[in-house]
């Protein structure tokens, strides 16, 4: 009982960084109606940036962030300039494709410049732990949570609190209405979609102090992006959240349970089962066409 | 084939000059060349088998390589479990791994196919990992991520790729066939309304849902048969090489490469860009650097030819054919509609 619940504890705690870097994934869905299927290439993308910052100069994983969100936020808005803005019909389908060939382009890059050799970001925190009661918690994943829920808050607050969220949540809701009255939608665009390179960066720390990676590592991690935000709903920021806290709690109680080589296969049959009886994910609402 | 070999006496021609080409392949070629030769003609018909369910109904599935790892495991265990021997009976099993594949694709079908659009991309994605998560843990079956021996096969040495190759052409020449008359039916026709507007499609007493299940399923049949060959042409199989996202992709690019929806667009995707990979692998060695490759020819493809070769190609023909005098005329008007609704119900298949 003690192992099932420590096991949900570290769920929760991971589950932070994924429902970050999926936040990005459905922003970039909702604004754009865009699928970025290189969200998890960029995510290592980031991992690799901290890994090079830490390796010349020994700068502090999470210090590191201060110079890879803006260096990503900038690179976001050049490639949604690039790629993605000139895709003016059926960019739905396009969009998957030109996103995924930049995933693989980074992928190439990447292996060519560090080859396919694992590597891991290293810090004092990364096994270090302290006691509650009976378990042993890893400093990592609660400074992982924290960041994250520092860059969720920060974003959560930009979208609800300020006019630049309205104007998002506007695009969102409506583009073509958004546009009749003033807004520029294709600057929107262009941030959003930098926005959420920052948080790919930001979770490609986490995932880089918690797991050892290489540049293939993003098929992974994008199958798992992809398919919480599905089961959130997509284009909605709560459901992603929620999504990622279900799955990432569901695959370390099943890893406790059952066993580890059927964690992420349990999440998979959840998500199954919930496509069955809501086709839209858990916060999706269903409009024709879109679903 | 819109309107490059729109002759109808080129057209027989053509085909069966290409038709002899590939049949005297082995004869011409030596050992490298003809394993080439599969490995093109394996992508001649899963282009073509993908464009079944992606170009004629639109909905784009990124998890084919699921039906392709499943016809190789399903011809693996079949030879493994009941030990039939090496030969040429396994290619008798094909047609059986074929319809095992159709099943399990019309379950996923049935789930996948409640989504539209985006969600379908993401579904198809998840089934595949769950295929190959599937084959990594159940060792006691499929012996787990150390992998499946094949019997290997009696014959060797130069001859080696040669059966193999019959039996992919076999199967390609099934498939353009397959979607040649699906093209002609009724039954595609309904597929392209479904792409052009799945809710007025039934609206008008399209049976979209059966439809799109029913295009999943032969899609997903072929793509598992071809499966079963490269399973038995490779011997060893591991989950990773053969549920291998790569492969779902490439055949996807093929076809956008050569012409969504089109008949003979997947083929010349399959040839030109298989061909390519198969050059850069061979000069620039085992690197991965022929991804950046991929990603280049991907990007400018969207970017430059969003409709694909084959109906630029046509489109320029129409064009030059009709001239100037005459005014825009129906190619020229069609090219501002979007690039994957070149209605291709209208052109000659």
């Amino acid at each position: 009982m003690t192992l099932v619940l420590e096991a949900a504890v570290l769920g929760i705690l991971t589950g932070g960084v994924y429902a970050l870097m999926a936040s990005g994934l459905t922003l970039i869905f909702g604004v754009m109606r865009i699928i970025n299927v290189g969200q998890g290439a960029l995510v290592i993308l980031g991992a690799y940036l901290s890994f090079v910052l830490f390796r010349t100069w020994h700068v502090d994983p999470f210090l590191s962030l201060i110079v890879t969100m803006p260096v990503m936020f900038a690179l976001g808005v050049v490639l949604q300039l690039i790629f993605i803005r000139p895709l003016t019909t059926d960019r739905e389908a396009l969009s998957v494709l030109v996103t995924y060939a930049i995933a693989l382009g980074i992928e190439g890059i990447l292996g060519y410049i560090f080859s396919t050799n694992y590597v891991q970001l290293r810090a004092w925190y990364e096994t270090a732990s302290f006691a509650i009661v009976d378990f042993h918690i890893t400093y990592v994943y609660v400074f992982g949570f924290l960041l994250c829920l520092a860059i969720l808050g920060a974003l959560f607050l930009m979208l609800y609190r300020t006019t630049f969220g309205a104007a998002i949540r506007a695009t969102m809701l409506n583009r073509t209405a958004a546009q009749l009255i003033g807004i520029d939608v294709d600057r929107v665009a262009a941030l959003a979609f930098g926005i959420g390179m920052a948080t790919a960066a930001a979770g490609g720390v986490v995932f880089g102090i918690t797991n050892a990676f290489n540049p293939g590592s993003h098929y992974d991690l994008i199958s798992r992006l992809l398919t919480i935000i599905v089961l959130g709903g997509l284009g909605s920021l709560r459901g992603a959240v929620i999504a990622a806290l279900i799955m990432l709690v569901t695959e370390d109680i099943t890893a406790v349970v059952v066993s580890p080589v059927w964690a992420s296969f349990a999440f998979f049959v959840i998500l199954v089962a919930v496509l069955i009886v809501r086709p839209q994910g858990l916060f999706g609402l269903r409009v024709r066409d879109r679903i | 084939m819109n309107t490059v070999l729109r002759l109808p006496a080129l057209k027989p021609a053509g085909l069966g000059l290409a038709l002899a080409a590939a049949l005297a392949v082995p004869l011409i070629s030596d050992p490298g060349t003809a394993s080439m030769a599969v490995f093109i003609t394996m992508y001649v018909g899963l282009a073509t088998a993908w464009n079944i369910m992606g170009g004629y109904t639109g909905y784009i599935s990124l998890g084919h390589a699921a039906f392709f790892g499943f016809g190789a495991y399903t011809l693996g265990l079949f030879l493994v479990h009941l030990g039939i021997p090496a030969g040429y009976q396994p290619f008798l099993l094909v047609p059986v791994a074929g319809v095992l594949t159709a099943l399990l694709a019309a379950l996923i079908g049935w789930i996948a196919l409640r989504t539209r659009a985006a969600t379908f991309v993401i579904v198809t994605i998840a089934f595949m990992f769950m295929l190959q998560l599937l084959a990594e843990n159940l060792v006691n079956l499929t012996g787990g991520g150390a992998g499946l021996g094949l019997p290997v096969p009696s014959w060797g040495g130069d001859f080696f790729a040669i059966p193999f190759y019959y039996a992919m052409l076999a199967l390609a020449i099934l498939g353009v066939t397959v979607s040649w008359v699906i093209r002609r039916s009724k039954f595609g026709l309904g597929l392209l309304a479904i792409r052009d507007d799945e809710d007025k499609a039934l609206a008008v007493g399209v049976p979209t849902r059966a439809f799109k299940l029913a295009a999943f399923v032969i899609s997903a049949a072929l793509v598992g048969m071809i499966g079963g060959v490269y399973g038995y042409f490779i011997t060893y199989i591991y989950p990773q090489f053969v549920v291998d996202p790569l492969i779902g992709i490439s055949m996807v690019l093929m076809v956008f490469f050569g012409g969504l929806g089109t008949l003979s667009g997947p083929v010349l995707g399959a040839i030109v860009l298989e061909w390519s990979q198969l050059q850069f692998a061979y000069h620039f060695g085992a690197s991965r650097l022929y991804l950046i490759f991929y990603a280049a020819v991907f990007l400018l493809v969207i970017r430059f030819l969003p409709q694909g070769v084959v109906p630029s190609i046509a489109d320029l023909v129409a064009r030059r054919r009709h001239g100037r005098a005459a005014g825009p005329p129906g190619p020229a008007s069609d090219s501002a509609e979007p690039p994957t609704r070149i209605r291709p119900g209208l052109a000659s298949p």
